[in-house]
């Protein structure tokens, strides 16, 4: 049975992989890679890694695909980096990833039995933490310096993003997303979804302590609505240069040092939590952490500023 | 087996995306298959994590939330590269 399911879910991945990499149509190319994210997240859920299937579905397929996708509407031309590629070199390239292929694959069967593990290292201290979920204990504990420095790299980006922004556009907002009046049909989804999507992330925001969800799934949420309403008119982009943005993208990584702070003083080391207050302290740095993550989210894929004034 | 079959199923997506990214002339095109390579690498991260189940857990959630961090940070590079394409692809700045 579980054999069949696997079956079912790695057929559509490669033949979406293949499909993304053959067809002609770029555009084709970004819907096939829509679908493949899809196809990815079911399989993280047949992993029985529903955290990571939540953030593949946001981000792995959902906000690349929707970022690449308005790059291909936004280029004037396609920007080529050689020439097509001739027979020879699609013969070497095919030998090549036919040797990766294989040299993974062989590794894979070749793993040690049983295979290591921290799983059992991972429960044991949950309870002094107050979290029931131990993906996200690994992230915002035992792991707690990645998930900062995750932040950071989502924050050089953004500033990668605002140096390659034209000067004309500097400080303003990004440009205005579809370039006439935005269909009713977008506008009623919208104002339809809205609502019931912040309530949802409300609710996965609060379950991460203790079941498959968490700050980075319920901001990449909030992130897809607001995108949501400014594609459907009814919201304004961030301004880059706007003094809440700037606040908003600072205060998650500043909360995550003040608190790690904390943790020389009261627990002996950086980014420990000292274990009476770990929970309410846990919650006040993913609450700030999800507000960054939203703005740096939503500037992402909205694009530089380009227009000294937006809509 | 399942999770064999998974793990296979990544081994390729690497070898399909590192195809697509050596042959494809358009940088977007290169942009899209990386993208694959980084999915087939999650996944055979993914299924080592799922072999690793222990302690009542159905998986090693060490591995797990560390494919969660690396989507985040090949999102960001992936917005990073678009926009550097995006400015390539026109100059928007007057002369």
């Amino acid at each position: 049975m579980t054999e069949l399911l696997a079956l079912t879910l790695a057929l559509p991945l490669l033949a979406g992989a293949l499909f993304i990499v053959a067809t002609a149509s770029t555009r084709a190319a970004l819907f096939g890679f829509f679908a493949f994210g899809l196809f990815l997240a079911l399989a993280w859920v047949a992993l029985d890694a529903v955290d990571v299937a939540l953030t593949e579905a946001a981000i792995g397929g959902g906000a690349t695909g929707l970022l690449l996708l308005r790059l291909n509407g936004r280029m004037r031309h396609p920007v080529s980096l050689g020439e097509p590629a001739g027979p020879r070199l699609k013969i070497a390239a095919g030998l090549l990833a036919a040797l990766v292929t294989l040299a993974l694959g062989a590794l894979l069967l070749a793993l040690p039995e049983p295979a290591p593990s921290l799983a059992a290292a991972t429960v044991e201290p949950l309870p002094a933490l107050g979290i029931g979920n131990p993906v996200t204990a690994v992230l915002i504990a035992y792991r707690a310096l990645d998930t900062l420095l995750e932040i950071v790299v989502l924050l050089i980006a953004v500033v990668g993003l605002r140096a390659l922004g034209t000067d004309r556009g500097w400080g303003g907002r990004p440009v205005p997303w579809p370039e006439g009046e935005p269909s009713p049909a977008l506008v009623f989804l919208a104002r339809l979804l809205i609502p019931a999507g912040l309530v949802f992330a409300v609710y996965l925001f609060w379950v991460g302590a203790d079941a498959p969800g968490g700050k980075f799934q319920a901001s990449t949420l909030v992130a897809a609505l607001w995108l949501l309403a400014i594609m459907a008119g009814l919201a304004p982009a961030p301004c880059s240069g706007g003094r809440w943005t700037g606040r908003a993208l600072a205060i998650g990584p500043l909360a995550f040092i003040v608190a790690g702070t904390i943790g020389i003083a009261a627990a002996g080391s950086f980014l420990a939590w000292p274990e009476p207050v770990a929970k309410p302290m846990i919650i006040a740095v993913e609450l700030a952490l999800a507000v960054s993550i939203v703005v740096a989210l939503v500037l992402l894929v909205a694009g530089p500023p380009e227009r000294e004034t937006g809509r | 087996m399942s999770t064999t079959l998974f793990g296979l199923t990544g081994a390729a997506l690497v070898g399909i995306g590192l195809f697509g990214l050596i042959v494809h002339p358009t940088a977007l095109r290169k942009l899209l298959a990386f993208n694959l390579v980084g999915a087939g690498v999650f996944l055979v991260f993914g299924v080592l994590a799922r072999r690793a189940a222990a302690a009542g857990l159905a998986g090693d959630p060490v591995p797990q939330a560390i494919v969660i961090t690396g989507i985040v940070v090949a999102f960001a590079a992936t917005a990073l590269a678009a926009t550097l394409l995006a400015r390539l692809s026109g100059p928007e700045e007057e002369p």
